[in-house]
């Protein structure tokens, strides 16, 4: 496990480029900082990306055309451009009233979707002619905040997470841009804003704060307010598999292949459930099973350290036995793919990155295997 | 000081109300809960088939339902079997039940709470522990976050 503080600050949210060389995060404020890594384990500023009026809340970086998109309270997104050494930004007029609160470009990089508070999804795509980014609403019907977005493989369909308790799946199909896509498991007719299926609500449930597609785009997962886990197979007539978690809510969830989930919130832990083909959801472990702490003898010195600092003599730890300090606000892919990712990145409040290898954790947790 | 001649009701209105974005939850028909049998109940307490009578509590809950006084008959009739029992059964007792169960009745827990009488506070602190070793925070979480409460 590499880990690495940032900041004292939160970061809000992070993206990496393509070959993981750089990271941008958002430190809690207006700005998007990115980070070259530097040998070892050193992290240095090399950009700095000033142009929101409010704080960032979502940051992607498109893999094959070197572009980000970020987007902010200040209801606007910018489409950043590296020219020479430095990075320009085009601003995006997504029509939004409130603040814009992710955003994620499409798997082929012509589109990206902001979710925000206007309880509205902006799927915005570039028009030659005019030389400009131009947007299109995906309202109903969507009753609150959307908190989280991912795309299908096929570029079409779109998964949302929203505060009215539900996760829908939309389509974004632009005729701009997209061609006519073949029929999925979701549906075949997928015109624009067609809701294709929804998830959730009717009396129980919490905030969806994070949708996941697996990378066959057949089964999608969430995690919502209510400390559950849910995941349900297009592919297997839509039956939705909830795991109701002893735990504290989780903030954000991925897939790490097509039968293993990874998801951390506010536990300040990554923990790795497993969706089998039958269709039933268990837990398997946390991932960070802290190592145990020896009884040490305090030293005189430290006592009346901790009797200057603390008013006490007793060695009372106040950190947390995890990694992360704080809750992870923010899970993503290092190395390998959705379908079979060797590594994986996790962000939280704390202002700490941490990068978990299956490899090293399969060794160190008995009985851990990805499946 | 100035007094305020002129009326001041306009403070005391509810603006949420007139709000047309305002989020209201989606209707569900749950006009026939009854709520746990009280004569099943009664009679399995009276038995001294306590387990069974914590079963048989737990079955129904007036989720659905507006009607207040079914829900008060319901909580009440809960405390009474949660009360018949000897401190050293509830932990067995939380063990059998199964997940749905054991957020069931963290959700009558808490809403015991709401209204302490003599001696309910004490009893349900201890199923409070009992629930929670088994639930864990996530079933206290899953009572703070339901839309529609026993």
């Amino acid at each position: 496990m590499s880990y690495y503080n940032f900041l004292l600050e939160p970061i809000s949210c992070h993206a990496w480029n393509k070959d993981r060389t750089q990271i941008a995060i958002c430190p809690n404020n207006h700005e998007v900082h990115i980070y070259k890594k530097e040998g070892g384990d050193k992290w240095s500023k090399i950009h700095e990306l000033k142009e929101h009026n409010g704080q960032v809340t979502g940051i992607d970086w498109a893999p094959e055309s070197n572009r980000i998109v970020t987007c902010g309270t200040d209801r606007n997104a910018y489409v950043w451009t590296l020219k020479g050494n430095v990075w320009r930004p085009t601003l995006v007029i997504l029509r939004i009233n409130r603040a814009a609160r992710c955003v994620k470009w499409s798997p082929k990089e012509n589109k990206f979707a902001v979710g925000s508070g206007s309880r509205l999804i902006s799927i915005c795509y570039f028009e030659q002619e005019n030389d400009w980014w131009v947007c299109k609403h995906i309202k109903k019907p969507i009753r609150s905040t959307v908190l989280s977005l991912d795309w299908h493989p096929n570029n079409v369909l779109l998964a949302a997470g929203s505060c009215d308790f539900k996760c829908r799946v939309f389509s974004a199909y632009i005729k701009e841009v997209d061609e006519k896509p073949a029929a999925t498991p979701w549906g075949s007719k997928m015109p624009f804003g067609q809701v294709m299926a929804e998830f959730g609500g009717a009396g129980s449930g919490g905030w969806v704060h994070s949708v996941s597609f697996s990378v066959s785009g057949n089964r999608l997962a969430w995690v919502s307010h209510d400390s559950t886990v849910s995941v349900v197979d297009a592919a297997k007539s839509m039956i939705v598999s909830q795991l109701k978690t002893e735990y504290l809510p989780l903030l954000s969830v991925i897939f790490v292949s097509e039968n293993s989930v990874v998801a951390a919130g506010h536990d300040c832990c990554p923990m790795l459930y497993n969706y089998d083909d039958r269709g039933t959801l268990t837990f398997i472990s946390k991932l960070d099973i802290p190592k145990q702490s020896i009884q040490r003898n305090i030293s005189a010195m430290e006592r009346f350290r901790n009797m200057d600092k603390r008013a006490t003599t007793e060695d009372r730890n106040s950190n947390l036995e995890t990694l992360h300090q704080n809750s992870i606000t923010q899970v993503s892919i290092y190395e390998g793919d959705k379908g079979d990712c060797r590594k994986f990145c996790t962000t939280g409040i704390d202002g700490a990155m941490t990068i978990w290898d299956f490899k090293t954790l399969e060794s160190s947790i008995q009985g851990l295997r990805i499946m | 000081m100035s007094k305020n001649v002129s009326s001041d009701r306009f403070r005391k209105v509810d603006v949420d109300e007139y709000d047309e974005n305002k989020f209201v939850d989606e209707e569900e028909g749950g006009e026939n809960q009854q709520g746990p049998d009280e004569g099943e109940v009664d009679s399995l307490i009276r038995q001294g088939n306590v387990m069974g009578a914590l079963q048989a509590v737990l079955k129904n809950p007036p989720m659905n339902t507006k009607n207040q006084a079914l829900k008060d008959r319901a909580e009440g009739l809960v405390l009474k079997v949660l009360s018949s029992f000897k401190s050293g059964d509830i932990e067995k007792a939380v063990q059998s039940l199964d997940k749905n169960g054991v957020d069931l009745l963290m959700k009558y827990i808490y809403k015991g709470f709401e209204q302490p009488t003599e001696n309910s506070s004490a009893v349900l602190l201890q199923w409070h522990e009992k629930a929670l070793s088994a639930g864990g925070v996530g079933s206290i979480v899953r009572v703070l976050t339901a839309r529609k409460t026993v």
